[in-house]
């Protein structure tokens, strides 16, 4: 059964780096648009869900916001491309602060997990 | 995408909307794709695509939250839906912006004057260094004024520019006017007689030729050009640059035209624009002595602006003009002087004052009651707010339900607090748009009202930030008063309560707490303007019904000027005066006519110290007013001759002088005996001998130069014992019929003797009424503003009268049901009513005895806590209230308890 990321019953406003779980949203989609380059929102998705071995999932519910709340925080940009299919997709790429951005949540994300684990580990 | 691109998006719905789609579509398609992929067939791979994505339509209004700046998209449906709301309602909506723009146009026309005389700066360079010097308490000086400054001698400006530090530079001017026409009717250009250094100060460059007055800087100079205004330049010349270098007359002299001023350049008072400008070093063509007031040290004409030098503040400047003024009266002080002169003139102080916004005469006489009115016209503006606030009040009740179902369905209060007040910030906004254009019309009517044929008004009514401010300012108030209320107390019920529709027998009286306060206040203010209008038009009454001494009605003035039309010798001025005043005596339709030194109400005059002849003394005499007149005046004017004789032709050069006096003049010189026979004398300058009068007549009193003015002693010489005829004679004529048939008759003899002369005809009756042109205007603005603030109120209670029985239909049913008599229902509304009149009534009182001393000095022989005006406007607002709550309180009697009761 793959983790849920997100929570659909919210409306994703809130920027703040304390929500875990929507920070960790805003990593993957970074960290996935730095190592990837551009990138529609569905490719985001298959790209997590095959790279994370089938344990993770992005709830489609939440990227769309997120995306669209991060093009407004200028982290990443976007524009329309035609598919091998001939689909319209809005592809999203990695912009310069959202590389910084991306180098911020990392570092916080090290220093929970290391602090989670040791509480696992020690307690 | 920044900020402003989440602002544009509002506005950019359908696109915002496309794209979603599109993404969210290939989304969908691409995750199909997977499932067909995996072997679902195509319907079923849609459809979980479709699961997987969740409620389609609130993703996509949650990632459209995202892309769209909310407060500005929530407002731009709120604006929608308020359009939509007065579209419904357009009654309601074309009496609240009517209303509305009826208050906020009168106010904004008002404050427009005032904007334009007080507050806005002068159109120059850095106008807030510019100060100007003006006389302080006690000034003392005696000779002759010409100004509607505050005005000084030549000589003082120079000893002034010597002795002060404060100023970079100082420059002075004389307004005047100069006649443009060379024969017939006269025709004026408003001038400015300026130091040559006048645009240099100011820091004006001229848009066509050059600014440069005088070549040669000194007292006197050869050589001088006039500087047109814009306005002059194309009434005139029609903007042509060709003007340039042509040639203007004034008063007859020929100046060529130097340049011309900055269509924005209005001069340095506001309220009186200029046409030409010429330098003061050519005053002496204009005079008769041929030296020009220069060289005379008693003839106060020119006002000083200067520049503040750096880090001088004005409160600085006047510290140094006052303590450099010993100094420079001892070396202006006048040879004529007599004793108790001489220690009053050197005692004089000069100080300083801020002249950013220029110097004016309107705004020394108009801005208190501009003042005044504006406060009135914002009380009209609350009162009208008052009653909207009440409409809606009404309202708010009426839509009770549907604002409980939005809440009920998740409309936070915020939001329905937001829309309902998007709604009146709709209808405010709309009202100040339609006020503005209305202040635009109402100004124009102001100032042409203080047009008249002797001061022209010019005031440039541009919006600046000023006056924008002050409408949005209004829209925002205005929106917030009549507004908040009623929103807060749609947007506050308790959705419960209000779906069950309940409605209790008794309308609770907390509910009704806020109309009663906005009929209060209503009452209240209606109750200061009226008082305000019936003070202000009582005031008038008196000042009109003074006894002028003679009868104004059916009298043409006339002046005829000599200036340019060849008449330098004296004896030939005075042949022509004699042949023209048989002239116009013997005009058809003429009664009689007389020539006369000054008009009444001319605002010219004269004055000296007089003694009587049983008086010794040699200084210290009482001050008389003079006049000239020729014989036939007194009839002519209809004042009574009591005892002696009138002048008559034998009064000339080699008769002995003669005078006739007033009566105030012989009851304060003669203590009231009959003063014909006896003799008085006038004080002369220092060094010359007193002129002895004997007196001929006694004639009835007469006003001088105002209604108000104290009885003054006056004395009448005879015009042809004047050692100088002077270029000018103004006549009286009676006539019977149309003043307008004698005056195109007049101007015919006229220029049958010459046809150089000039003519310049007034009307007496219009020359006496534009003395009192301001407490004209306060009179008829505060009236009209008055009874529409009665009126308006008297409708606002009407209505919460009205109201208040319809929600108590059932209580009044159920009362006459259990027996109560129609006088007792009567009585249990018209009590309401009483009550909130009452305590209106004692609050208006109250804040019109605080105010009332604000209008005390505009007031004419009537204290502004005059008992008769207050009990007047008391009653006055009483019976229009008692008629606005007989309606309904009868209405409320007639009630028949089955059908109030059936209606439940």
């Amino acid at each position: 059964m793959p983790s849920y990321l997100g929570n659909s019953n919210r409306p994703i406003m809130s920027k703040s780096k304390n929500d875990k779980l929507q920070g960790t949203l805003t990593l993957l989609v970074l960290r996935t648009l730095a190592a990837r380059g551009p990138l529609h929102g569905y490719g985001m998705c298959a790209h997590v869900h095959s790279i994370s071995d089938d344990l993770l999932q992005v709830e489609e519910g939440s990227l769309y916001p997120a995306l669209h709340r991060m093009e407004q925080d200028g982290w990443i940009s976007s524009k329309w491309e035609i598919t091998e299919k001939g689909r319209k997709a809005k592809v999203y790429a990695i912009t310069a602060r959202g590389r910084k951005q991306l180098a911020d949540e990392e570092a916080s994300w090290a220093r929970l997990t290391r602090g989670v684990s040791r509480v696992l580990q020690y307690s | 995408m920044a900020w402003y691109r989440r602002l544009g998006n509002v506005f950019r719905t359908e696109r915002v909307n496309d794209e979603l789609d599109s993404e969210f579509q290939f989304h969908l398609a691409e995750t199909a794709d997977r499932f067909v992929a995996e072997g679902l067939n195509e319907e079923e791979a849609r459809r979980r695509a479709g699961l997987l994505l969740g409620n389609y339509s609130v993703q996509k209004e949650r990632t459209r939250d995202m892309d769209v700046a909310g407060w500005l998209d929530a407002l731009r449906a709120d604006l929608g839906y308020a359009l939509r709301q007065a579209k419904a309602n357009p009654g309601f909506a074309a009496i609240a912006v009517l209303s509305l723009a009826l208050g906020i146009g009168a106010n904004t026309a008002i404050f427009q004057l005032l904007d334009a005389i007080r507050l806005r700066g002068l159109p120059v360079k850095d106008p807030s260094q510019l100060a100007t010097v003006e006389r302080s308490k006690n000034f003392y000086t005696a000779g002759w004024y010409a100004s509607r400054n505050e005005a000084f001698s030549y000589a003082q400006m120079k000893a002034l520019e010597r002795h002060q530090h404060a100023f970079s530079d100082i420059l002075t001017f004389w307004p005047t006017r100069f006649n443009l026409s060379t024969g017939g009717q006269s025709r004026y250009a408003e001038a400015l007689v300026v130091s040559s250094n006048f645009f240099d100060v100011l820091g004006v460059t001229p848009v066509a030729g050059s600014a440069v007055l005088a070549k040669d800087d000194k007292v006197v100079c050869s050589s001088a050009t006039a500087v047109l205004s814009y306005s002059f330049w194309q009434r005139e010349f029609g903007g042509e640059m060709s003007a340039i270098g042509k040639t203007i007359s004034l008063d007859g002299h020929r100046f060529p035209i130097g340049g011309v001023m900055p269509r924005s350049f209005f001069g340095v008072e506001p309220g009186h624009g200029f046409d030409v400008a010429v330098p003061l070093c050519v005053d002496n063509v204009f005079s008769k002595d041929g030296k020009g007031r220069a060289f005379n040290e008693t003839a106060f004409w020119l006002t000083p602006m200067g520049r503040l030098k750096p880090g001088w503040t004005v409160e600085r400047a006047s510290a140094d003009v006052r303590n450099q003024s010993p100094a420079i009266f001892r070396e202006t002080l006048p040879a004529e002087y007599r004793a108790e002169g001489v220690k009053s003139y050197l005692a004089n102080k000069f100080k300083a004052a801020s002249a950013s916004a220029g110097v004016s005469s309107i705004r020394r006489g108009y801005e208190n009651p501009l003042w005044i009115l504006l406060a009135i016209t914002g009380s009209v503006l609350l009162i009208a707010c008052a009653n909207l606030a009440n409409l809606l009040l009404a309202r708010a009740s009426a839509r009770e339900r549907e604002m409980a179902v939005r809440q009920a369905v998740g409309a936070s209060r915020p939001r329905l607090l937001l829309q309902l007040l998007s709604e009146s910030l709709l209808l405010a906004v709309a009202g100040a748009a339609l006020g503005f254009t209305l202040a635009q019309i109402l100004s124009r009517a102001l100032i042409a009202f203080l047009n008249t044929a002797d001061t022209r008004v010019e005031v440039p009514l541009g919006v600046d930030w000023n006056v924008f401010g002050f409408l949005a300012g209004w829209a925002v108030i205005t929106c917030i008063l009549f507004g908040l209320a009623p929103a807060l107390r749609a947007s506050g019920g308790e959705p419960v309560a209000a779906m069950r529709g309940a409605r209790t027998a008794t309308a609770s009286r907390q509910r009704n707490g806020l109309r009663r306060m906005l009929v209060i206040s209503q009452v209240a203010l209606s109750l200061v303007l009226l008082i305000a209008a019936l003070l202000f038009s009582r005031s008038l009454q008196k000042l009109l019904a003074t006894n002028l001494g003679f009868d104004s009605r059916n009298v043409l003035l006339a002046t005829v000027t000599t200036k340019g039309a060849g008449m330098e010798n004296t004896d030939r001025r005075r042949q022509l005066f004699r042949d023209l005043d048989s002239r116009a005596a013997s005009l058809g339709n003429v009664v009689s006519a007389a020539p006369i030194l000054f008009t009444p109400f001319s605002g010219s005059g004269w004055n000296n110290s007089v003694h009587a002849d049983s008086d010794a003394a040699r200084a210290g005499g009482k001050e008389a007013w003079f006049n000239r007149v020729g014989p036939k005046y007194f009839a002519t004017m209809g004042t009574p001759i009591l005892a002696g004789r009138d002048v008559n032709d034998h009064d000339d050069l080699k008769a002995p002088k003669v005078a006739l006096v007033n009566r105030a003049f012989a009851k304060r010189f003669f203590g009231g005996k009959n003063p014909v026979g006896r003799s008085f004398r006038v004080e002369a300058d220092e060094g010359k001998p007193d002129s002895v009068y004997q007196i001929a007549g006694l004639v009835g009193d007469t006003k001088y130069n105002e209604f108000s003015e104290e009885q003054r002693c006056i004395a009448f010489l005879p015009l042809a014992q004047d050692d100088d005829p002077g270029d000018d004679r103004n006549f009286v004529i009676r006539a019977r019929g149309s003043l307008g048939a004698v005056q195109s008759a007049f101007q015919h003899e006229v220029n049958a003797l010459n046809p150089n002369l000039l003519v310049d005809f007034r009307v007496l009756d219009v020359q006496i009424q534009n003395s009192v042109l301001r407490e004209r205007l306060m009179s008829n603005l505060s009236v009209v503003f008055g009874i529409l603030a009665a009126c308006l109120s008297t409708l606002g209670l009407y209505g919460v009268i009205s109201y208040m029985v319809a929600r108590r239909r059932t209580e009044i049913g159920i009362r006459v049901a259990l027996g109560a008599t129609r006088s007792n229902v009567y009585t249990l509304v018209a009590r309401d009513a009483a009550i909130m009149v009452a305590i209106g009534l004692l609050a208006g009182f109250a804040v019109a005895l605080v105010l009332s001393q604000y209008a005390e000095s505009l007031l004419f022989e009537l204290k502004a806590r005059d008992p008769l005006t207050l009990v007047l406007a008391g009653s006055l607002l009483t019976i229009t209230a008692g008629i606005a709550t007989m309606l309904p309180a009868r209405r409320a009697a007639r009630l028949e308890p089955t059908t109030a009761l059936r209606e439940e």
